[in-house]
This record gives C-alpha cells, sequence and structure tokens, in this order.
C-alpha cells in the first residue's frame, strides 16, 4: 500500500453503519453555535454516494415545510456524530436525482423486504 | 539548526479539523538529512551546511572524488546533495536533521520542478483570453498584437508569446505547515507544492517570516 493510502486509512472512521442509497437515515450532526456544541438529527433518504476512502461523500434529501433540502455530508467528517439507518429502502439505480422531480407520494421509497428466503 | 530539508512529494491528500472543515494538503516526506559537511566563510567564502537525502547509491556508481568526499564526511554515498542555511548553531557533521525543525503553523517556502507541459500556446501558459470561437472570427487562440510599429520596430522584452511551460525551478511560498509527523517523516502543507508525485522538493523557513524577525 502506498504511504498516502496509508496516512488516508488511519484517518477513516470506524464503527459507521452500512448504509446505501435509498435508505432513510437519521444523521447526527454536531453544530457550533458560538460556544455550544449541540447535535442536530437530519432525517431524510440517502440520494448519492460520491467518491471513496477519506474523500467519500454521501447526500440526503428530506422535504421539510414543502421544500426540498439536500444535505452534503463527508462521510467521514467528525461533524457527523453518528448515522442511523431508518429503513432500507429497494431502488435500482445508484443515483436518486429523479426524487428531485417528484412531489408526495410519488417521491416515495420502496422500502426493502427484510424476509429470509426459505 | 537548519532553515530547510530536502523532501520527497508523495501527494495530495486531506485533513479534517475538528470543526469538520476539510483542509487541502500535501504529504511531503522530509530528510532525515545526514549532515556531511560545513562549509565556512573562511574557507569556502560563505556560511552553508551541506547534508545528503535519499536512498543510498551503489558504491561502483560513485565516482571516486565523490567517494573520497564521502569518506571524509564517514557516511555512505548519497544520490542527493543540497546545501543549506544554519539557524542558529550549525549541526555537526554526521548528524541527522529531521523533520522536527517545522512545527504545525510555521509557514515555509517549498521548491521544486513543476510538472512538464511542453510547448504550449498564450492561452493556457500565459492565460491571454483570445478571440471568439465562432461566428466568423479567425482570431481564435492567437496572441493578439505583440507591439507598436516603427517604435520600436522590434518586440519589446519579456513580452508574452507561446512558448515552453513548466519543468521549471519553481517555489511556492508562506505555504502552511499543518502537522509534522517526527516518527515517519512527514509533512503536511497546506495547498499545493510543484512537480510530481515522487518529486524532489525542498523545504525551506519561509524568507518573509525570516524577514518579519
Amino acid at each position: 500500500m502506498n504511504k498516502i493510502a496509508l496516512i488516508e486509512n488511519a484517518q477513516l472512521r470506524k464503527g459507521l453503519p452500512a448504509f446505501s442509497i435509498g435508505d432513510t437515515v437519521r444523521v447526527h450532526t454536531k453544530v457550533t453555535e458560538g460556544e455550544k456544541e449541540r447535535i442536530q438529527i437530519f432525517e431524510g433518504t440517502v440520494i448519492r454516494r460520491n467518491g471513496g476512502g477519506l474523500r467519500e461523500t454521501f447526500t440526503v434529501r428530506k422535504v421539510s415545510y414543502g421544500v426540498g433540502v439536500e444535505r452534503i455530508l463527508p462521510l467521514h467528517s467528525p461533524i457527523v456524530d453518528k448515522i442511523e439507518v431508518a429503513k432500507k429502502g429497494r431502488v435500482r439505480r445508484a443515483k436518486l436525482y429523479y426524487l428531485r422531480d417528484r412531489v408526495g407520494k410519488a417521491a416515495r421509497v420502496r422500502e426493502k423486504e427484510t424476509a429470509v428466503r426459505a | 539548526m537548519l532553515n530547510g530539508l530536502v523532501g520527497r512529494k508523495l501527494g495530495m491528500s486531506q485533513v479534517f479539523t475538528p470543526e469538520g472543515r476539510v483542509i487541502p494538503v500535501t504529504v511531503v516526506e522530509a530528510g532525515p538529512c545526514r549532515v556531511l559537511r560545513s562549509k565556512t566563510a573562511a574557507a569556502d567564502g560563505y556560511e552553508a551546511v551541506q547534508v545528503g537525502f535519499g536512498p543510498e547509491r551503489k558504491p561502483k556508481r560513485v565516482t571516486s572524488a565523490m567517494k573520497g568526499h564521502f569518506k571524509a564526511c564517514g557516511a555512505e554515498p548519497y544520490r542527493i546533495l543540497r546545501e543549506f542555511k544554519a539557524v542558529g548553531e550549525a549541526p555537526s557533521v554526521g548528524s541527522d536533521v529531521t523533520v522536527d525543525i517545522f512545527e504545525a503553523g510555521e509557514r515555509i517556502d517549498v521548491t521544486g520542478v513543476s510538472k512538464g507541459k511542453g510547448f504550449q500556446g498564450v492561452m493556457k501558459r500565459l492565460h491571454y483570453r483570445g478571440g471568439p470561437g465562432s461566428h466568423g472570427s479567425m482570431f481564435n487562440r492567437a496572441p493578439g498584437s505583440i507591439g507598436a510599429s516603427s517604435y520600436p520596430s522590434r518586440v519589446w522584452k519579456n513580452t508574452g508569446l507561446p512558448g515552453q511551460m513548466g519543468n521549471a525551478f519553481r517555489t511556492v511560498k508562506n505555504l502552511q505547515v499543518v502537522e509534522v509527523r517526527k516518527e515517519q517523516n512527514i509533512l503536511f502543507v497546506k495547498g499545493a507544492v510543484p512537480g510530481p508525485d515522487g518529486g524532489l522538493v525542498i523545504v525551506r523557513k519561509a524568507k518573509s517570516a525570516a524577514k518579519k524577525k
């Protein structure tokens, strides 16, 4: 392994849950207001994972008071306190940009059936 | 202490600050540099410290003159020899200078040979505007006028024209040291550094910082 990879791997966060595109996640982000730091939860659908290694980012989309909000977060950033996977989604593509053009019921992602095959 | 070190650019990466900001960094493997010789004003006309860096060279590849020089220093033949100025007391011959001459937050100047781009036009090389690409324009990427007519009847020196771009010795000044890892001989430098990955770089304490003191 080259030295850059070694340095970057040391910075990777461990203990982040495995989640994929289409999943509904609750991202606990650290927000600093003046001196104080608090946790803000951003819940939405993962519509994209971009890049790899230390540079990987993911985009969470939610509709808040009728307005679509997307947050792009570096996966290994210290501002991500923790990620909870609320729902597994069943999707057929890697980037869910089509959700941006949909509203209401059409903007849902089908849930993955987790029942184990017999 | 020395004012600089020889190193190798390993490549670029990024570092997170505790607030979650991302700092782009160049990873430089600097030193350790073995002190080979101290040059003095009395003997050489100027003060400097000669250091060796990099993989050792096969003895049979070294000229006998250089062999003698290395023998006098009591060192293996180094591939790369460079001179630096001493800050304060000069390190003794035979000792190693490591990255701990730098500390996080310090400003440094980094010198290297920039990546060669070959013979390039003025738009890429000197950021000239160029002309419109279409609508019958025949002035696409040309430099335009390069001077007046009967006076001076020649082209002024230093007029920007096409030519070789890159593959030149370049220094980027006032880069910030983000982190120093002594046990790995590694420096994290904020921003970009001239040259390809694996290229030789010279890391010096910033000239501007020295002036301020």
